[in-house]
């Protein structure tokens, strides 16, 4: 038994520790290591399109996963409190947003946002002129299609704790005379604050990981993922492992963060 | 404020977001899905069901999808079993919680690179050449079935352990003593006390398994090399390449439908299995 558990967990880590091994690999081919080298690092942070996918991810990631855990968290808690058909109708939006392939949120956005625009567009210049802002595919999308997914998900994981919660807490702090907002400011919000942060995380790394729905409503942006792909196609490079590597340990590293936080008890 | 003010308040940023980027882009899905190619592969409005009439012209990869999807979910069921019944019973709860994290975590971090990492191992200097090196022959690995099948294993796996252990963890494990000590042998108690007791966490681990499954592309793509296709793969073609998007917007309409009957399926089974229902763990 321990065993087989031993070998599952070899299955899940190796392929991992072979992209770091031959990332710092001296030679360029991936087929034998030739000695030890940072080279493929320098290499890959040296490199422009590298650094401007990273900005590119990061500034969407961040934007998005701020949002959606705003969104996200208020709408967990105003939830909590419906009952009904409303609660089951957006329950049910919730449970699609999460099901729904990343595919098919891709396309979907990608169309209708198309579809939009080509509308809206000729109104612009019709109204400003030649200088009419135009609207197009690329960050805002982005953000917008990231955070709708990565909301839900906050969503789910913050009403887990509300639902864990003491409710004599709150009938507490009603009875002693505290208003609403100030019960959900003082006694709430501590309470679920590790679920908010582990949310926000999650968020995050979703969105710096997700390469299917970007890769239909990016426009002419390019995110690391994007570009990873990209290079694959053109062949394996040491230079990929070192992206990758950088990516995957940041990623193992704000993901046990949350995992943590999510698991740690309410004090 | 009064209460049902403040649950609009809280509540509007999300429903605007879920109905402008999620309800909206769907129903254009289905509009267009109706719809008929103009000249430009733009999209012309029409009521017609010949993008449907015309499914069969992807049926190879409808057909490989639900060949492969099935077939992914099982030997993901069959590996994670074991492994979630040691993480529940049989593991030192001082590192339950780790051993635990540490079988989900690889679930979010990059498919993409994970998969490239495979590229490497099945690729022709990876295992093919240790293998011809022990003189037997160099086998093809990468760009077949078989690749594709240990991609989707090693990319869903966490996502099936983890509900198997939540189920087998509420597991009273006073029922397999009483099992052992009334003389059963273990492959008895397995099959009918553990793994009838861990039917809900195998239901959920599946459902959710081949639901992402039947939507996938990256790994058909960067292991199957095009020769193992998927209705992902076809969804990518027929937006991004030839764009047919009504045709394409069919296909995916297809796809969230035959979804959407399997997840009925599936809470109506667990209806039956069990009076009432856990919720769906995704983490």
């Amino acid at each position: 038994m321990r065993l087989y558990a031993l070998a599952v967990y070899l299955f899940l880590y190796i392929p991992i520790g072979i992209i770091a091994l031959f990332s710092f690999n001296a030679g360029r081919h991936a087929a034998q290591l030739t000695g030890f080298s940072l080279q493929w690092y320098g290499k890959a942070l040296d490199n422009p399109f590298v650094i401007g996918a990273l900005k590119t991810s990061f500034t969407v990631a961040l934007i998005s996963a701020t949002l959606a855990t705003l969104c996200g968290t208020l709408a967990a808690v105003a939830l909590q409190g419906m009952r009904g058909r409303a609660r089951m109708l957006y329950d049910a939006a919730l449970y699609v947003a999460v099901m729904v392939p990343g595919i098919v949120i891709g396309i979907a956005t990608l169309i209708a946002l198309v579809t939009v625009f080509d509308a809206v567009n000729p109104l612009l210049l019709q109204a400003f002129g030649a200088e009419a802002p135009q609207l197009g595919l690329g960050k805002g999308s982005l953000i917008a299609a990231h955070g709708m997914f990565t909301m839900a998900l906050v969503v789910v994981i913050v009403r887990a704790r509300l639902q864990g919660m003491d409710r004599a807490l709150l009938e507490a702090s009603a009875d002693l005379g505290a208003p609403p907002m100030r019960t959900f400011l003082q006694v709430t919000l501590p309470q679920i604050a590790p679920a908010v942060l582990a949310g926000f995380l999650l968020a995050f790394t979703f969105s710096f990981d997700d390469f299917i729905i970007a890769f239909f409503v990016a426009g002419s942006e390019t995110t690391l993922p994007i570009y990873v792909f990209s290079s694959i196609r053109r062949g394996v490079t040491p230079e990929i492992n070192a992206i990758g590597t950088m990516v995957l340990v940041a990623s193992l590293l704000v993901l046990i963060t949350a995992q943590m936080m999510l698991r740690r008890r309410a004090r | 404020m009064r209460p049902s003010l403040r649950t609009s308040l809280f509540l509007a940023p999300a429903t605007a977001w879920l109905l402008c980027m999620l309800v909206l882009p769907l129903v254009v899905v289905l509009v267009f899905s109706f719809g008929t190619r103009g000249a430009a592969g733009g999209y012309v409005p029409a009521l017609s069901l010949e993008n449907y009439a015309n499914l069969g012209a992807r049926w190879a990869a409808f057909q490989n999808t639900l060949v492969l999807a099935p077939l992914g979910t099982l030997t993901c069921l069959i590996i994670a079993w074991p492994l979630a019944y040691f993480l529940a019973i049989k593991a030192d709860p001082r590192w339950r919680t780790l051993l635990l994290i540490l079988v989900i975590v690889p679930f979010w971090t990059s498919i993409l690179i994970r998969s490239y990492a495979w590229i490497q191992i099945l690729g022709g200097n990876g295992l093919p050449s240790l293998i011809a090196e022990l003189g037997m022959g160099k086998p093809r690995l990468i760009n077949t079935p078989f690749a594709v099948m240990v991609g989707i294993v090693y990319g869903y796996l966490p996502l099936m352990v983890f509900p198997i252990y939540v189920a087998l963890e509420k597991l009273d494990k006073k029922l397999l003593e009483a099992s052992s000590d009334l003389g059963s042998p273990p492959f008895r108690t397995f099959l009918q006390v553990s793994l009838p007791l861990s039917l809900s966490g195998v239901a959920t681990g599946s459902m959710l398994v081949f639901i992402l499954l039947m939507g996938e592309f990256l790994i058909p793509q960067i292991l199957g090399g095009g020769k193992v296709f998927f209705v992902g793969n076809a969804l990518v073609d027929l937006f991004l390449q030839s764009r047919n998007w009504p045709f394409g917007a069919a296909v995916a309409a297809t796809l969230v439908l035959v979804m959407l009957v399997t997840v009925t399926l599936y809470l109506r089974a667990m209806k039956r299995l069990s009076g009432g229902r856990d919720d769906v763990a995704l983490m």
